[in-house]
């Protein structure tokens, strides 16, 4: 829209991007220390939770601290872990069970519960509101507005404007918020996140990021093998083969398990499709065992933050801070993030707070939130595990495994060495005449599924006549550099079906975005060879629904 | 003029219908709820009248649980002057729906009442007639187009044949098909707005309104799995395929 577009405006003392764990969280906290200050949190999905994703072992230590009363105020705590199981999985028929003193200190999960983040983020969104905080889901934040150096809000997207970019009858222009400090909380890779790391060169001083792909389905199982509390975890096959990653399958209540495969998106491999393979794990007798008889009832998609403390960005900037995966605050150890997301958003809130009740105007850098995280148990659980990616990274799953085992069983975590990864994930893929192609097995219809029916599952929807939210830089990228050279890794990497190369009338190839599939997973942003996808949120409402994920 | 209009609570449009696995009913648990669609265009076109100047208060009203506030908030969002929540968390069937519609209409005294044709949970389509029938006011459904004159409203109406036009007198119901308009999107500002905006709280009981059991649920299915289609060679083969499904 032009510049002169009237704009409505609404100033408040913190704003907050994003209605996940550590939004939610430090919109809490602001209010528990500071009942005057007005807190406003934006949210692109149309309602709290119908954008978040997670396995999710939840360890309760930062909600302990948020509401120690959590249990009375009825979170949705329903499953504690009862047992532990991890394998390696050496062939699609084989596994190995580790045995229990060889598993890393920081993967038991004694006290923790198996959850749906999609039910906490929407009773901490019931909290919230009852505390006095506005939310606005179905607004996404479009554009920080930065002024002189300073973040001073956000404007939210348009609504109605057409494929062609003109503004229908229906259009509404976006909205100013304003406010003293505004919290970025868009999750893994938030698209005005990685704007100010990179406007601000928050990253200068540290490791790329890396990041996964994590994909989830939730199944109902047959009751008779259904054990309530029962976390397993594996590595190796599938996965091994082309790249490193892990899965997972969680009993939760009413029959229902939630079963993932995390793919480090270094992969080399341009042929690799994490969704396949993520359906050809399933058929593994360890998984199959429960899934068989079952029946899926959801599917869903999401990048992960998971560099960790060698990666993470300096989180402040003035006027705004970044918090939970916006930053990196995951511990990939634990493969956790909800509880250091979290308390990275309460720390953030108790600086605010702190600074706006003693009179501060905010626009400043909010520097007591860096301190207040360096000395926290979230820094500390994320030095111990520092090197956890990189070693995998560096060794192997088997030998970097290993050392894992030594640094955080032997050590604590205190080990006098460190390892980085220089090479950003996309910067890994290698051109496909280097690879070889990989066969995957076709879905049978009981166990693994194609993409679009798993799409489905996802309750995605998307206005049709809007501008496509999948910017290229260069439209020409993907056909004339991206095929021939990585056969456009796009098509694959995607576990939506958005990218597509398909044959034009004219004979030539064509690249062809269904971006009404997307389920906002952000992998593209992150692993395009060529850095040329852009992801920006659609309008206001539209990606998936998911309900308990 | 004043107008009353009712929205329902129901389940999303976009979300994947999933059954109970004891067949008691629909998952709607943790499931995304919003204001059925064909009231949300009954609700803009109470708000168009409004803008045109031929009504001059619009409330909104709703039969629900507390969960239901929210689209109340919504309709209040859309520029309804007030609302009105019956709350209950037992199940409403037509029939209970029509009587408190009743209680209310005579309480308001609107001179339209305006609904959604049917809601997409249960697909009953009976309130709003039943609602005209125990207030003995006339009553247009489907309408696709309505053009109000004071005392009385011509009406659009998409039947099977194609359109009829009514005209009714005033006080009626009238109830909104698809095609009428399509609703605005939500301003933030609006929505903000919409918060302060009253709400009344009543009762079932305070309404003295009588429960129905017309209906009970006997179970709930899921609609039988798509089978695979064939291809056919030649005209003839489809032809003959049709023949045998009984569908020529």
């Amino acid at each position: 829209m032009s510049e002169e577009t009237e704009r409505d405006v609404m100033e408040y003392d913190v704003l907050i991007v994003g209605a996940g764990p550590a939004g939610l969280s430090a919109a809490c906290r602001l209010k528990q220390k500071s009942p005057e200050l007005e807190v406003c949190i934006v949210e692109k999905g149309s309602e709290v939770g119908a954008h978040l994703l997670s396995g999710a072992v939840f360890e309760p230590r930062a909600l302990d601290e948020l509401f120690p009363d959590w249990k009375e105020k009825g979170a949705p705590l329903n499953v504690p872990v009862t047992r532990d199981e991890i394998y390696f999985f050496t062939s699609e028929s084989k596994a190995t069970k580790m045995p229990n003193a060889f598993v890393p200190a920081p993967m038991h999960n004694e006290g923790n519960y198996v959850i749906s983040l999609g039910q906490l983020g929407r009773w901490l969104g019931e909290q919230a509101e009852a505390l006095g905080v506005e939310i606005y889901p179905g607004f996404a934040a479009q554009t920080p507005i930065i002024e002189d150096g300073v973040v001073k809000g956000i404007v939210t997207g348009e609504m109605g404007v057409g494929k062609n970019g003109e503004p229908k009858d229906s259009h509404v222009p976006g909205m100013e918020l304003r406010a003293k400090y505004t919290f970025f909380s868009e999750g893994c890779r938030g698209h005005i996140g990685k704007q100010l790391i990179r406007e601000f060169e928050l990253d200068k001083d540290v490791d790329p990021q890396h990041y996964g792909i994590g994909l989830k389905e939730i199944w109902e199982i047959d009751p008779e093998k259904h054990e309530p509390g029962l976390v397993i975890h594996g590595a190796g096959w599938p996965i091994h083969l082309s790249g490193s990653g892990g899965s997972f399958l969680y009993h939760l209540e009413d029959n229902r398990v939630a079963v993932g495969l995390i793919v480090d998106l270094n992969y080399e491999n341009p042929y690799l499709s994490p969704f396949k393979e993520f359906q050809r794990f399933k058929h593994h007798p360890k998984i199959a065992q429960y899934l068989e008889g079952g029946k899926r009832v959801s599917y869903g998609s999401r990048a992960i933050t998971k560099g960790g403390l060698n990666s993470l960005p300096k989180m402040t900037v003035p006027g705004a801070v970044l918090l939970g995966c916006d930053a990196g605050t995951l511990n990939f150890a634990k493969i956790k993030g909800n509880h250091t997301a979290m308390k990275s958003g309460m720390l953030a809130a108790e600086a605010a707070a702190e600074a706006l009740t003693g009179g501060g105007e905010g626009h400043d850098e909010l520097t007591g939130y860096t301190d207040a995280f360096k000395a926290s148990w979230v820094y500390e659980e994320l030095y111990a595990s520092r090197n956890f990616g990189a070693s995998l990274h560096k060794f192997g799953t088997f030998k970097g495994g290993a050392l894992n085992y030594i640094e955080q069983n032997w050590f604590k975590g205190k080990a006098p060495w460190n390892f980085h990864d220089t090479t950003p994930d996309y910067a890994a893929t290698k051109p496909a005449d280097q690879c070889t192609e990989i066969e995957y097995p076709k879905p049978d219809g009981k166990l693994s599924f194609d993409i679009l029916s798993s799409v489905h599952l996802s309750n995605t929807g998307h206005e049709e006549d809007q501008p496509c939210h999948l910017k290229l830089t260069d439209p020409s990228i993907p056909i004339e550099h991206n095929l021939p050279k990585y056969a456009e890794p796009a098509q694959r990497y995607c576990p939506a079906g958005v990218y597509e190369v398909v044959n034009g009338d004219d004979g030539k190839p064509r690249f062809q975005i269904n971006f009404a599939n997307c389920v906002h997973c952000k992998t593209c942003d992150i692993k395009d060879p060529s850095q040329n996808i852009t992801w920006v949120p659609p309008e206001g409402g539209g990606g998936p629904k998911y309900s308990a994920m | 003029m004043k107008v009353l209009v009712s929205v329902k609570r129901a389940i999303d449009y976009n979300v994947r219908i999933q059954i109970k696995p004891d067949g008691s009913g629909v998952v709607e648990n943790g499931v995304k709820h919003s204001m059925n669609p064909f009231d949300e265009i009954a609700v803009e076109q109470a708000m168009r009248w409004k803008e045109a100047g031929s009504a001059d208060e619009v409330v909104a009203v709703t039969i629900g649980p507390e969960a239901a506030k929210e689209q109340l908030r919504s309709a209040l969002a859309f520029g309804c002057d007030r609302a009105i929540h019956v709350k209950t968390d037992e199940p409403v069937q037509p029939l209970t729906a029509a009587r408190v519609f009743e209680a209310l209409a005579k309480k308001e005294e609107p001179k339209v009442f305006l609904m959604g044709k049917q809601a997409i949970d249960d697909d009953s389509n009976q309130t709003g007639q039943m609602t005209a029938a125990l207030l003995e006011w006339p009553q247009a459904t489907f309408a696709s187009e309505i053009e109000l004159d004071g005392e009385t409203a011509k009406v659009t109406r998409e039947i099977d044949a194609g359109l009829e036009t009514l005209d009714i007198d005033l006080p009626g119901v009238i109830t909104a098909d698809l095609r009428l308009n399509e609703p605005r999107y939500l301003k933030l500002p609006d929505i903000m707005k919409a918060k302060k905006k009253p709400i009344e709280d009543t009762s079932l009981d305070d309404l003295g309104v009588e429960r129905a059991a017309m209906l009970e649920t006997v179970k709930t299915v899921a609609p039988p799995e798509r089978g695979g289609g064939i291809k056919v060679e030649s005209v003839d083969e489809l032809v003959s395929k049709l023949k045998e499904k009984g569908l020529l």
